[in-house]
């Protein structure tokens, strides 16, 4: 069977081959990751469907979050369009140099990932001083951030899985000197913070979690901690001594290295594509606040917005 | 003395434990200790020691051998992964013509034979999917991309649903009767009418490749390892610590072999769905009577036909139970193999989650259940069917379903063309009813966890706060205080009590795997949550089990239940869990006992129902009243199978605390999890299951040897 189909095929190849390779793209389908938060599934339907407007066949596939810039080197996936770099610019820079991959530009968005609180904590004055994060030396704010597991009655930081920055905010709240005063707990995914933002909210219980934004919370009201600022090298994995919190980052695209010789059309256009953080947080609403699935919400986008995506094509 | 004499076993038990915390007092904590919460090779730290052994560093704190013995197995990961690097991404270059791009490119030999086998998997999916859902890509694979995009009207259009319901009905209706073939038929409309046709029909169609595949796969390797007892030796203890491994540690070699997508998640279900395929095609062709293969042999049979028409027909029973199994095991793989991007339900379920979305994951969870139950018990229709022999029938009895499909297929293609008509402008809900467009009682559900949450919090979270800090705290500081060597001689100590020199061997050998990997604290506590889990869901199923007996309907009825939790993808209750008990350990081990008193409620069942009816009956006629006629006859009795019970429920509770990671744990699963989107992380997710692996054999082995030796004392083996 497999013989025939490749026999076949290669027939057909030939015969194309022979009509001779022009500028057009190939129709061979650009395969699109799909990641497990709202603003990237919708984006990849966005794009899947700009795509398409250009003639173009589009796969989507569900891969993880880190595991798919090997995946894009590998060629199993042609691109990914929301490279964060505090999460995923490790993984990012190790295909980079290994090779296979290209670097495709920046969205016009920039991102922050770090531990904050839903704005109902200051409302209620759980904590007054945040968002400084001297505010949290005090040991009154401290006590009402404590869970049953608390070691001590020590405050309870919700941190994301290890997986995303191993052990930085433990060792950043052990530098800062809050480690008598505070614990931080591993989550084990990002389901696990979403259902403890709002445990915490029907408890009425104080909580930080790691967050980021453009993100869905951004809606209900979210503020993010300022720790001191980020400085090259500050990081314990750089050497440095962890005093810092989270830099103003990038929001990247990259793509497989054959993309822009299968794809020239497709590529050009990608490269143009940058979203503002307000946009990507409208797309991650339509889903998140107004329940629609994510193939409806980008077909809703895309239909609102065509001066928008219409420039990126031509 | 006399006591020493009467009860000797006793003594040596009494002894063990003595040694036992005679070492754990006599070590003391060393004061540098403290539970390691980070990779230790993220941390470089001056009070590291550093060794080096076959080119790799390995990182560690050192201790006293006695609390903690050194990481010399630490290189084992890193050279696994390192390996796998190579053959991947360096081993064998060539170059290789790209027809995209028109140019040679070079790439490794496992690499393009590893995506070239995968390409062949994704054909057979897509083949599968594209008749039930329609599509373009097996016509591409036969033709390009180019052609059908000239030519679009080749696009497979896809099944209506109603046909694929009748067809569902009507083989159910042939393999069992009504009451199937009306189970098929509701299960299909559910399905629909919920909107979770096509997600359902995605997952299906991975199945329907894995299933068979395993089917081949296990059947070869089961004759092979029958035929010949060299091939057994080598594959048995793979096939024991594969059947103990949690799943996900495989996912993460996969992924690097393999890459992502339905044909990865198709691989992985294979390399789990295979094993239990073997053991029993073994198990049925051991069990045939010599007799058999002698007629085989006087009738002159060549090994070809003695193999395939005597032995296998003879031993279908058991092999048909191993297809069971393989189908079951499949749609337990249908939410994890989501993670390495397998489409459908199982991938819906992990998206709902996501948005906390309680009763569409629910949803989703029940049709997995549904499908498995449906197919399960297709499955086992078609393994007691008795072939009919007495032929002399019509040619409409003959072909009657065939006929009945046929006239459904008419119907079904009408009523989609109809269908065009009267849904003009919107979906054709005759065809197909599109994701999330049917009837939906999420909300329902959603609000029915917000009630709990209001109407209970105040009580669960006292309850929460006084077992956290009350029981579970001090039980993991008491797990994590045993030293290394005390740890050891308690279990070689009861290896040997158990089973003699060879089971201390080996329980000695498993342990000592564990002690020398980095990960002995880390296993320490997933030891202690799995121990939980057991004692409450052992206590839980027992009590429940015992009681349903006592009625043959209530039995029945649990067994049922059973089959439903053990199919409904546990994923679905971590969020509510999550949601009542916050990110804690509580959450993990309420997962692990919902999941694990599964085993332990249906071995009691089943053991106490294995008691030969003719001892019930001497009993009565002694004149023992019911509860003695529990305590002293059957529960001895069906002790040994209970056991076994108790085997499993230990394989599931460390199956789920492996899950807990998800909520957030310490243990091995949190680094198995972290290995998972870990680029280096495929030596190190092996070498964590197998680790978890030998837990479970441990318990297995020391269960077993106990439970033959009981079975042949009581003479019931």
């Amino acid at each position: 069977m497999k013989k025939i189909i490749s026999l076949l095929s290669a027939l057909v190849i030939s015969v194309v081959s022979f009509a001779g390779i022009s500028n057009a793209d190939s129709k061979k389908p650009i395969v699109i990751p799909t990641h497990n938060w709202s603003s990237q599934i919708v984006m990849a339907y966005v794009i899947g469907g700009i795509f398409e407007s250009m003639g173009n066949n589009v796969k989507y596939v569900n891969a993880d979050s880190q595991a798919v810039y090997e995946s894009i080197r590998i060629g199993d996936v042609t691109l990914s369009h929301e490279v964060w770099e505090s999460a995923f610019g490790k993984s990012f820079t190790t295909a980079l140099d290994k090779g296979g991959l290209l670097d495709w530009g920046d969205h016009e968005a920039r991102t922050l990932e770090d531990m904050g609180y839903p704005n109902w904590v200051t409302e209620k004055g759980l904590c007054p001083g945040l968002p400084d994060w001297t505010a949290l030396k005090n040991p009154d704010c401290a006590k009402n951030f404590t869970t049953p597991d608390s070691p001590d009655g020590k405050g309870r930081m919700l941190e994301g899985p290890q997986t995303w920055h191993g052990d930085l905010i433990p060792q950043r709240v052990d530098a800062l000197g809050l480690g008598d005063l505070w614990w931080v707990k591993f989550a084990g995914s990002a389901d696990a913070l979403w259902a403890e933002l709002a445990a915490a909210e029907k408890e009425g219980r104080g909580t930080i979690i790691f967050n980021w934004t453009p993100n869905f919370t951004d809606g209900a009201g979210f503020t993010f901690i300022d720790f001191p600022p980020y400085t090259a090298g500050c990081r314990p994995e750089d050497g440095g001594d962890g005093k810092c919190g989270s830099p103003d980052g990038y929001l990247k695209k990259a793509v497989h290295e054959d993309f822009p010789k299968t794809h020239p059309k497709a590529a050009a256009t990608f490269k143009k594509m940058s979203f503002s953080t307000s946009q990507i947080g409208a797309m991650a609403a339509l889903v998140d606040v107004d329940k629609m699935t994510h193939e409806d919400a980008a077909k809703k986008w895309l239909a609102d917005n065509k001066s928008v995506w219409q420039a990126f094509t031509k | 003395m006399e006591y020493l004499k009467k009860y000797p076993k006793l003594f040596q038990w009494l002894f063990l434990l003595i040694v036992f915390f005679a070492l754990c007092f006599a070590i003391d904590v060393p004061e540098t200790y403290k539970f390691i919460r980070g990779q230790a090779e993220f941390v470089k730290d001056p009070n590291q020691s550093v060794y080096f052994f076959l080119g790799k560093e390995v990182r560690y704190y050192a201790f006293d051998v006695f609390w903690r013995l050194p990481p010399l197995l630490g290189w084992l990961p890193i050279w696994i992964n390192d390996s796998l690097f190579f053959l991947m991404n360096e081993w064998m270059p060539m170059e290789f013509w790209n027809e995209d791009t028109q140019e040679f490119k070079t790439r490794p030999l496992l690499l393009e034979i590893s995506r070239n086998l995968t390409s062949f998997m994704t054909f057979l999916i897509e083949l599968i999917r594209e008749i039930l859902l329609g599509g373009l890509e097996t016509i591409v694979a036969f033709t390009s991309w180019d052609f059908i995009d000239a030519y679009p009207w080749l696009e497979l259009p896809g099944l209506p649903w109603t046909i694929v319901a009748a067809g569902a009905a009507i083989l159910s209706y042939k393999l069992s009767g009504k009451g199937l073939a009306l189970f098929a038929g509701l299960t299909m409309i559910y399905i629909s009418i919920f909107g979770q046709w096509k997600p359902s029909m995605q997952t299906l169609s991975f199945i329907l490749v894995a299933a068979p595949l395993s089917f081949i796969f296990g059947l070869g390797l089961g004759i092979a390892a029958y035929k010949s007892k060299r091939v057994e030796k080598a594959l048995y203890p793979i096939l024991l610590v594969m059947q103990t491994m949690p799943q996900y540690a495989v996912l993460v070699p996969a992924l690097v072999l393999f890459g992502v997508g339905d044909h990865a998640a198709v691989i992985i279900t294979m390399v789990v769905a295979v094993p239990p395929m073997i053991l029993l095609t073994i198990l049925g062709l051991r069990a045939i009577p010599p007799e058999v293969i002698e007629a085989g042999r006087m009738s002159g049979c060549t090994n070809w036909q003695l193999m395939f028409k005597v032995l296998i027909p003879t031993a279908r029973r058991d092999i048909l139970i191993g297809v069971n199994q393989v189908i079951m095991v499949c749609f337990s793989m249908a939410v994890i193999s989501a993670f390495i991007g397998a489409k459908g339900l199982g991938f819906n379920l992990l998206l709902a989650l996501n948005q906390l979305n309680i009763g569409l994951a629910l949803e989703a969870g029940l049709c997995i259940s549904l499908i498995a139950i449906l197919l399960d018990k297709m499955s086992l229709a078609w393994a007691n069917k008795q072939t009919d022999y007495f032929g002399n029938l019509t040619f409409f009895q003959r072909n009657k379903n065939v006929i009945f499909f046929a006239a459904s297929f008419v119907i079904g293609i009408i009523l989609a063309y109809v269908g065009t008509f009267i849904f003009k402008g919107s979906f054709n809900y005759l065809f197909e009813i599109p994701h999330n467009k049917g009837i939906s009682t999420a909300d329902f559900w959603n609000k029915g966890v917000d009630w709990i949450f209001d109407t209970f919090f105040v009580y669960i979270k006292a309850f929460n706060t006084w077992l956290i800090q009350d029981v579970l705290q001090p039980m993991r500081a008491l797990y994590l205080r045993m030293p290394a060597v005390a740890t050891l001689v308690l279990a070689v100590g009861a290896g040997y009590l158990i089973g003699g020199v060879r089971s201390a061997l080996v329980v000695a050998a498993l342990t000592l795997f564990i002690a020398l990997s980095p990960w002995w604290d880390r296993a320490l506590v997933t030891l202690y949550m799995a121990t939980f889990g057991v004692v409450i869901s052992c206590l839980i199923g027992f009590t429940v089990g015992t009681l349903c007996f006592q009625n043959k309907k209530s039995a029945a009825f649990m067994l049922g239940v059973c089959d439903i939790f053990q199919t409904f993808p546990s994923f679905v209750y971590l969020i509510p869990v999550m949601m009542l008990f916050g990110i804690t350990d509580t959450s993990v081990l309420i997962a692990v006992i919902v999941y694990a008193t599964i085993p332990a409620t249906r071995y009691t069942i089943e053991g106490l129902r294995s008691v030969p009816v003719g001892l019930h009956e001497a009993a009565t006629m002694s004149g023992v009243n019911k509860f003695q006629r529990l305590t002293k006859i059957e529960f001895p009795l069906a002790f040994p199978h209970m056991m076994l019970g108790l085997n499993q429920t230990i394989v599931f509770a460390l199956f789920m605390v492996i899950i807990g990671a998800f909520i957030g744990t310490e243990d091995l699963g949190q680094y198995i999890l972290k290995a998972l989107s870990d680029k280096n992380g495929a030596g190190i997710g092996l070498t964590l299951g197998i680790c978890v692996a030998f837990i479970g054999l441990i318990f297995d082995n020391l269960i077993r040897t106990w439970v033959g030796k009981r079975k042949k004392h009581l003479g019931i083996a």
